[in-house]
């Protein structure tokens, strides 16, 4: 579904990215952990199209696709979904307004009909229960005063509502209580699809524990620099990243 | 060189041609009012960018200009249909003023008894009682040169009185239409507004111009709100982009009465609004919010001013401004709190939305405060649309131009969501799409 090849980007003069690669099929859940300012979150921005992350070198294809060639919101509609690290508030847009103008462009872009009203309020209504969401969020403007745990949530319920094929988690566990990240686990791991793959990047592993990863890779430096099975992430959390990176031979300061 | 003053000898000589030329209707009364304004005008002019109160706004192409009193230049054959700006049924009297003459006033049956809604022109003949006791005390004709010219010569607008108590629930709706043709023009609509005690309404004003057409709009109107009386006034300019719209607000406001007045601005090469309000009375409740959206060459300035003259008075005003192409906008409000007028809380605001690298804005506060217990606050914002907001509507499959429109959208809706006339509301809303990149799909989706 998505193969990155020696992807290299950057943001004003600084490297982030110095050649990643990474290959992720339908139905697998693969998980990138790192230390602070290894590039986790670059990784996930660029893949979601951020302009301000300025692709240097290297390829992504997804679906038979040239991802760099398409704009944010058309790899949006080709089903690539970026759960923000920081979800963005936006005051006097109604979280429903919102994700009715989302859903209305992805139909547009694939010449569906409109979505019925009724249809699409019922489905939220479920989803938010799902999620143990109140539902007065709806009516309130997007991520405005939302207490973390809502943030989060908010964007997985968002991802529920727009069903897309590649979902990348942002650092979707940092912040939460064990509560809230049951829940948010939870609603990832009723996306598991053979169809649908999923792509968590996480500092910790404790996330690991619910949603139970096919694949696991260590980016350091720019670099994915060792990919293993689950076990992978136990050991990362005994023995800690300063053992990869020596690994990896890279003594360097991380980049904040 | 910028000149002290713009002397304009051919809009006094105006005068006297039309004082001519006016056949004898009655309100002879108030020719010496006329006289004298035109005197004072004839004295102070124009105001220049050298009088502080204008250091933005350089009104000197309405000294320049050929501009004809619209009485004179006769009437236009292409007549600008004014079906899309009327309300129809949702208003008790609808009145539709063209060119400075009077066109129109819809059925006005089911009116509370007592209550006066006619045409000023109207009013100075057969309402002299109601209205010489208030017409052209409240505007500084001795201080501005264009509420001087405005009082020479009003003829046609709005006159209400409502009595004691009286409660009208439909809106009443005055259109003011421009369609000169080919000719330069100048009219002077004029309003006078007086709710007795108790009494409350809501009173729509409405402008709009041929958009092909170059004129200008002299604009004045007087409030007077008796103790406990209630006022929503919504104000939409939607002149011409060639058109020059000077308007002038002056409310005079007693004990715990309430006014709320909207000013909801998007038309017009060079708007003024002046918004005055003397807040004389205990417990009194003041509104002023504005909404300006500024393209091209535009010019929108609004000058705001409260004055608190007794204790105990809350005002509240917010006027937000978005501005795109090479539009500039001026925003000064000024608050006085006089010595008297303790207790007083006053909050203003001032938030712009800068959509291009050439628009500008120049925002000030005035706080001039001689009372010393009250709680006066004020702030001014200048912005851009947010990048990580629009990456953040993008990465959720909304292309780029409807997702300015949405953000856009939503920085107008704060204002534009208070307009509790429903029509009126749906309208702005409407109006503010058509003038967005992406506009149409909201328009949709809505």
């Amino acid at each position: 579904m998505l193969e990155i090849k020696e992807l290299k980007a950057r943001i004003g003069d600084k490297e982030i990215l110095k050649g990643i690669n990474l290959t992720i099929r339908a139905g697998e859940v693969h998980a990138l952990m790192g230390p602070n300012g290894s590039g986790k979150s670059t990784l996930a921005q660029a893949l979601a199209g951020r302009e301000e992350y300025e692709v240097t070198g290297g390829e992504v294809t997804y679906e038979g696709k040239n991802l760099l060639d398409l704009a944010p919101e058309d790899r949006a509609c080709e089903g690539i979904f970026l759960a923000f690290q920081y979800p963005v508030e936006i005051p006097g847009v109604s979280t429903l307004y919102f994700l009715k103008a989302a859903m209305n462009a992805m139909n547009k872009y694939h010449g569906r009909s409109a979505l019925d009203a009724m249809d699409f309020l019922a489905l939220a209504k479920k989803k938010m229960s799902d999620l143990n969401m109140d539902q007065s969020l709806l009516h309130r403007s997007v991520n405005e005063g939302f207490s973390g745990g809502e943030k989060k949530k908010n964007e997985i319920f968002q991802m529920a509502m727009l069903d897309p094929k590649l979902a990348i988690l942002d650092e979707t566990d940092s912040g939460l209580d064990i509560d809230a990240l049951r829940i948010v686990a939870d609603g990832v791991n009723r996306l598991r699809d053979p169809a649908r793959a999923i792509l968590v990047v996480t500092h910790y592993q404790r996330l690991l524990e619910y949603i139970v990863p096919d694949r696991v890779h260590v980016l350091s430096d720019g670099r994915i620099v060792k990919s293993g099975g689950k076990e992978l992430a136990l050991e990362l959390e005994k023995r800690g990243y300063s053992w990869v990176k020596e690994q990896a031979g890279d003594t360097s300061p991380a980049v904040s | 060189m910028t000149k002290e003053k713009e002397s304009a000898p051919h809009l006094v000589g105006q005068f006297e041609q039309w004082k001519l030329a006016r056949s004898a209707n009655g309100s002879g009364w108030f020719d010496a009012v006329r006289e004298s304004a035109i005197s004072r005008f004839a004295e102070i002019g124009i105001p220049t960018p050298k009088m502080e109160d204008y250091r933005f706004t350089n009104l000197a192409p309405l000294a320049r200009g050929s501009f004809q009193h619209i009485a004179i230049a006769g009437d236009n054959k292409n007549k600008l249909d004014p079906d899309p700006y009327l309300y129809g049924d949702s208003t008790a009297v609808e009145i539709v003023v063209r060119n400075g003459c009077l066109e129109s006033v819809s059925a006005a049956g089911d009116l509370p008894e007592g209550v006066v809604v006619v045409p000023l022109s109207e009013a100075l003949h057969s309402y002299r009682e109601l209205v010489e006791p208030h017409l052209a005390q409240y505007a500084p004709i001795e201080s501005e040169g264009l509420a001087a010219l405005n009082t020479a010569f009003l003829e046609e607008g709005l006159f209400v009185h409502v009595p004691r108590n009286v409660i009208l629930q439909k809106p009443v709706h005055i259109l003011y239409l421009t369609d000169p043709g080919d000719r330069e023009t100048v009219s002077y609509p004029r309003n006078l507004w007086i709710l007795e005690e108790g009494a409350d309404l809501t009173i729509l004003e409405s402008y709009a111009g041929d958009r092909e057409a170059t004129y200008w709009t002299n604009t004045l109107t007087e409030i007077v709100l008796g103790e406990n009386a209630a006022l929503r006034h919504y104000k939409l300019q939607l002149e011409s982009e060639k058109a020059y719209h000077i308007g002038r607000l002056h409310a005079k406001q007693e004990r715990a009465s309430r006014l709320s007045t909207y000013s909801i601005s998007f038309g017009s090469r060079i708007a003024r609004n002046d918004v005055n309000l003397a807040l004389e009375g205990e417990g009194i409740h003041s509104i002023m919010d504005g909404l300006y959206l500024g393209d091209n060459d535009q010019l929108i300035d609004h000058h705001t001013f409260v004055d608190h003259v007794s204790p105990n008075c809350e005002s509240r005003e917010n006027y937000k401004g978005i501005l795109s192409g090479k539009s500039k906008g001026v925003f000064n409000g000024k608050i006085l709190v006089r010595r008297d007028a303790q207790k007083t809380d006053a909050v203003q605001t001032n938030r712009n939305l800068l959509l291009s690298d050439h628009a500008t804005i120049n925002t000030k506060p005035q706080l001039e405060i001689y009372a010393d217990d009250v709680k006066c606050t004020h702030g001014a914002t200048i912005g851009q649309l947010d990048r990580e907001s629009l990456f953040y509507l993008q990465a959720r499959g909304i292309d780029k131009d409807t997702a300015r429109s949405i953000l856009i959208n939503a920085f107008a809706g704060e204002i534009v969501e208070r307009l509790e006339f429903e029509p009126m509301r749906s309208r702005v809303e409407s109006l503010l799409y058509d003038r967005l990149p992406g506009g149409s799909a909201l328009k949709e989706w809505r």
